[in-house]
């Protein structure tokens, strides 16, 4: 793996590189990381300590019924949430009429399990604004402290904590030991939210065909004997057979249907059947840079859309999506599921075009354009070893041939300036494909101190 | 919800037997209720108030992360509410002896309610009926007034934590006036220091003149005083009588401000509103003691407890049990503060010092450590003075004046501090101070702490309300000025300006912050502090925000 992604900075080397991009490239390629999944039996929060007790950095963290009366907090129910859910909405488009912000946010979005029992949890959360103090700012060189007690020099650590706590973890409203939630089910609200609230369009429909697991009855069975629906040629034709088997239609030349021979087993029905429904079907590719620049903020960005986009086309297609993960540092692999794609973690070099390599050929081989609606979605930080998109401007275009929209969002390190365009950014507005395919290909850039609003914002960007 | 049942109230009552004979002072009634999970919902938003008024906020689940006790200055989740006769929640499987405990700390935080003179505005009221009648109004004017009744409530809350608490407290506690006139006030202290600028020796000598005047003829006595002051000074009159006519300057919150001057809600069909701003203000003045005695508070409860507990005849055989819970609620975390534990622990250090008499002058007077060690004047007085101190503290009052070395050293307290350590990628806490000044200014920064925002009307042109916030080092968080500030102007009916300061930085970010984690970069290390505060003026108008540094 090393020995490859060295031979290909090597090629990209002498292909020539400015010196900040090689610096950069260099970096990567130092980046000691695998990509494992971090441990879920690591659950706790510290890894090495002596019972720390993190829990309450606040005075006012503790009160009577968690500590006297030993009483949880309670947890509303998820669907009481959700009962007025509608309600809520509807009252925040009228404060919208009224020329008021919206208030109403969509909580907590995602919980991610193992096999595929991924929790997507919506609860409406509302903030009350007010003049507050903001505890989280402190001058440069300060850093938190709380209390503490017990033995100990002045100066020694008592314990320590990982930096990169798992994204969705902890405890939430709606998370509670009551068993999880579907994904699907759960994300389909979300998408519903999405729909409704932030107003994201429509999706066409392309019509394409698959069957699925939907049904619609028609007479299109048929039966002998019995029956709603005479089906007369076709009981003409087991007649016929039926005579000629007899031997009572000696001469094809001349036949007389009075002398037909007929039984009550001739008789063709129509009868009510279920019959398979079409209609059209979504395939999303979710592919995301895990190479080591992508490190902490972007990544978790890029999940979070990739949660709400999914979500979207959830309820789009009600239901009827499928969904394939790819990840990519200079190599690009697909994983089986959403927990792995969400948690995996980034190390390694970066070459964009492995991915669309990739979806080009799974797409191929197993002939997906026929049947589906495709959409791809990629997140990255904007990093590209590929100076100039030798290799991923024409996969692209590969790409742009049969699907239905590629969506592109570059989450932009705060260190590279703001306006500084990155590598993939630039490639791609240079080659033009943006105005030529403005209906198939988006760009989204932010950076990587985006709040939601700006991540609904983006979607709406990539798939309006 | 349902009342506890006789054999429980029993308990209750003998409790409050044994917490009076130990001196604690609460009026006869309580109301103790079963609560089950269904009502802990429904009340936790409310604040444990059941007869607060409805708002749909109350529905949704709260973001509580930023913020967190700032925005909501209450613990939703207190086992007893401080209301005539003060209503206590339960859950309904407790043991009897666990009972006894629970009861005596509830017990000791109604005797905080009725006795600390930080609630004092709470005293002369219930405060459930009359948030029972608040609620109906509140009902009322939203079935006529529909959803701006909601929005009325949404601004009036957006500007509640700036209600001004300690003014109305002082007007409570005022002393009462002094048995002699205002003229004779006027004179001695404004006039003849501020105006004349009398020199000492002539002051002492009008007292004097004041005195003998009084001690010839107690009742004529001021007026053959004044006859010469007139002579003396023929001004004099003429300045009294103007100053009596000014009113005296009264401070007032933002809330009354508007209620008193804004033309938009003073026009009839608005007049409404200044009803909802009241019942706003008001709910929020009820809890503002609550947050800031939070450690006092649960530290006095828990001292009672385990003190009146462990005399209890009634539980003699629960000690085990009792240890258990009772070290679970109050051991000092490894890190972390615990303000039972942190409380508690204050009490009992105080009790102590105050029994050796070391809150005098004499042992503040003694600089050999190993005397001071040694010091007891064996006074007794350590109860009266932990009551004393119930009384008259705050949590902010109570950790400055008495949380000293001692108690650190004693109770081995450090300030942990939270650093990143790049090349293992952890935070590391690890012990930063022993110090009793650092642990003290620790737990001060963590105390609730609204900014102190009023409105300058000297500042003000072309009917433009301008808020002037007093600066401390702090800033505002940035994300709720404009909402707040829309709130605010539609309130006032016109636009609306904020100073404050905020933290700017020239370069986006520090260098520290220049590469992610586990990449190595050489690191400039003598980059110069790029960062400045700057005072700045927000403007809504039209509820459109702009924003201009101004110095």
């Amino acid at each position: 793996m090393d020995h490859k992604r060295f031979e290909f900075f090597r090629t990209i080397k002498e292909r020539g590189l400015e010196p900040e991009r090689e610096e950069k490239i260099l970096m990567e390629l130092d980046h000691d990381g695998v990509h494992d999944i971090p441990d879920s039996s690591k659950d706790a929060k510290i890894v090495k300590t002596e019972a720390l007790y993190l829990a309450s950095d606040s005075v006012y963290a503790t009160n009577d019924f968690s500590v006297l009366l030993a009483m949880t907090n309670p947890q509303g129910a998820y669907t009481s949430r959700l009962k007025s859910l509608d309600e809520l909405l509807e009252r925040d488009s009228q404060r919208e009429k009224d020329g008021l912000p919206r208030k109403i946010r969509v909580g907590r979005l995602i919980k991610p399990g193992k096999g595929g029992r991924e929790k997507i949890v919506v609860v409406p959360t509302t903030i009350e604004e007010k003049f507050l103090h903001d505890n989280a700012f402190r001058p440069s060189d300060e850093e938190p402290s709380s209390g503490g007690s017990g033995e100990g020099e002045e100066g020694e650590i008592i314990g320590e904590q990982p930096v990169h706590e798992q994204e969705g973890a902890g405890t939430g409203p709606g998370e509670g030991e009551e068993g999880p939630h579907e994904m699907e089910s759960n994300a389909y609200d979300l998408g519903k939210i999405l729909s409704k609230q932030f107003e994201l369009p429509n999706i066409k429909d392309k019509g394409k065909k698959r069957f699925l697991s939907r049904y619609t009855y028609d007479m299109t069975d048929r039966n002998r004997g019995v029956g709603q629906f005479l089906d007369k040629k076709a009981t003409l034709r087991k007649i016929v057979e039926t005579n000629i088997s007899l031997g009572n239609l000696p001469d094809i030349g001349d036949i007389d249907p009075s002398r037909f021979i007929i039984s009550p087993n001739d008789k063709i029905y129509r009868i009510l059947s279920r019959e398979k429904d079409y209609e059209s079907q979504a395939l999303v590719f979710f592919l995301r840079d895990y190479s080591g620049s992508m490190e902490g903020k972007p990544t978790q960005i890029v999940v979070a859309q990739h949660v709400l986009i999914y979500s979207w086309l959830l309820y789009q297609y009600a239901k009827q999506v499928e969904s394939r993960f790819i990840l990519h540092d200079t190599d690009a692999t697909e994983v089986p599921d959403f927990y792995t794609y969400y948690n995996s973690k980034v190390a390694g070099g970066t070459k964009v075009s492995s991915a669309f390599h990739l979806v080009n050929e799974i797409v191929g081989k197993e002939n997906l354009a026929r049947d589906y609606n495709i959409y791809v979605f990629y997140g990255t930080d904007g990093d590209d070893w590929d100076t100039g998109g030798k290799e991923a401007l024409p996969e692209m275009t590969k790409m742009l041939a049969y699907s239905n929209r590629i969506g592109i969002t570059v989450v932009k390190h705060t260190y590279g300036g703001t306006n500084a365009s990155t590598e993939v950014e630039s490639y791609i507005k240079n080659s033009g494909l943006l105005e030529k395919h403005r209906d198939l290909l988006r760009l989204d850039v932010m950076g990587e101190d985006a709040d939601e609003p700006s991540l609904i914002e983006g979607i709406r960007n990539l798939i309006s | 919800m349902e009342l506890i049942d006789q054999h429980t109230k029993m308990i209750m009552e003998g409790c409050k037997e044994r917490a009076r004979a130990m001196g604690l002072r609460f009026r006869d009634e309580t109301l103790e209720y079963i609560v089950t999970n269904r009502d802990l919902l429904e009340l936790t938003p409310k604040l444990m108030i059941p007869t607060l008024y409805d708002y749909w906020v109350h529905d949704v689940d709260v973001l509580k992360e930023k913020g967190k006790y700032e925005l909501y200055p209450v613990n939703p989740y207190e086992t007893v509410i401080n209301t005539r006769p003060p209503i206590s929640f339960y859950n309904d499987n407790n043991p009897d002896w666990l009972n006894v405990m629970i009861f005596y700390h509830v017990l000791a935080h109604i005797d905080f309610f009725q006795n600390n003179l930080f609630f004092r505005h709470t005293w002369d009221y219930d405060f459930t009926g009359q948030a029972l009648s608040d609620k109906r109004m509140i009902a009322k004017l939203r079935s006529e007034k529909g959803r701006w009744a909601d929005y009325v409530i949404e601004f009036a809350r957006g500007i509640d934590n700036l209600v001004g608490y300690h003014y109305d407290l002082s007007c409570l506690n005022r002393q009462s006036e002094s048995g002699w006139s205002k003229r004779v006030d006027f004179y001695f202290d404004v006039f003849l220091q501020t105006i004349n600028k009398l020199k000492i020796h002539e002051y002492v000598k009008e007292i004097e003149r004041y005195n003998d005047c009084i001690k010839q003829d107690k009742d004529l006595g001021e007026d053959s005083f004044f006859s010469e002051v007139d002579l003396k000074y023929p001004e004099f009159k003429e300045i009294f009588k103007k100053k009596m006519e000014k009113k005296p300057e009264q401070r007032i919150d933002i809330i009354q401000y508007l209620m008193e001057n804004s033309e938009f809600l003073n026009k009839d069909e608005n007049k409404w509103i200044n009803s909802i701003l009241q019942v706003v203000r008001n709910t929020s003045l009820f809890f503002q003691p609550q947050i800031r005695t939070k450690i006092m508070n649960e530290g006095w409860a828990s001292y009672w407890h385990e003190m009146l507990f462990l005399q209890d005849d009634r539980i003699k055989g629960h000690e085990v049990d009792f240890a258990r819970i009772n070290a679970w609620i109050t051991s000092m975390p490894r890190v972390g503060i615990n303000p039972y534990a942190l409380g508690m622990r204050l009490f009992y250090f105080i009790e102590e010092m105050a029994d050796k008499g070391r809150y005098s002058f004499d042992f503040q007077r003694l600089h050999d450590a190993e005397k001071r060690e040694k010091y007891d004047a064996a006074t007794g007085q350590g109860r009266d003075f932990i009551f004393s101190i119930r009384e008259n503290y705050c949590d902010f009052t109570f950790i400055s004046a008495f949380l000293e070395q001692d108690f650190v050293t004693r109770n081995k307290l450090f300030v942990a501090g939270k650093r990143l350590n790049k090349e293992r990628k952890v935070y590391e806490y690890y012990i930063k101070s022993r110090n009793a000044q650092d642990y003290r200014r620790m737990v001060i920064d963590s105390l609730y702490h609204p900014p102190h925002i009023e409105i300058d009307t000297k500042k003000m042109k072309d009917n433009a309300l301008y808020l002037n916030h007093r600066f401390e080092e702090k800033p505002l968080v940035k994300e709720f000025i404009a909402n707040t500030m829309t709130g605010i102007e539609y309130l006032w009916g016109g636009p609306v300006e904020l100073e404050t300061n905020e933290f700017v930085s020239k370069s986006a970010q520090s260098a520290q912050d220049f590469f992610p984690i586990g990449m190595t970069f050489p690191m400039a290390q003598d980059s110069e502090p790029s960062a400045k505060w700057e005072r700045v003026l927000y403007t809504m108008k039209n509820r459109k925000l702009s924003r201009r540094t101004i110095q």
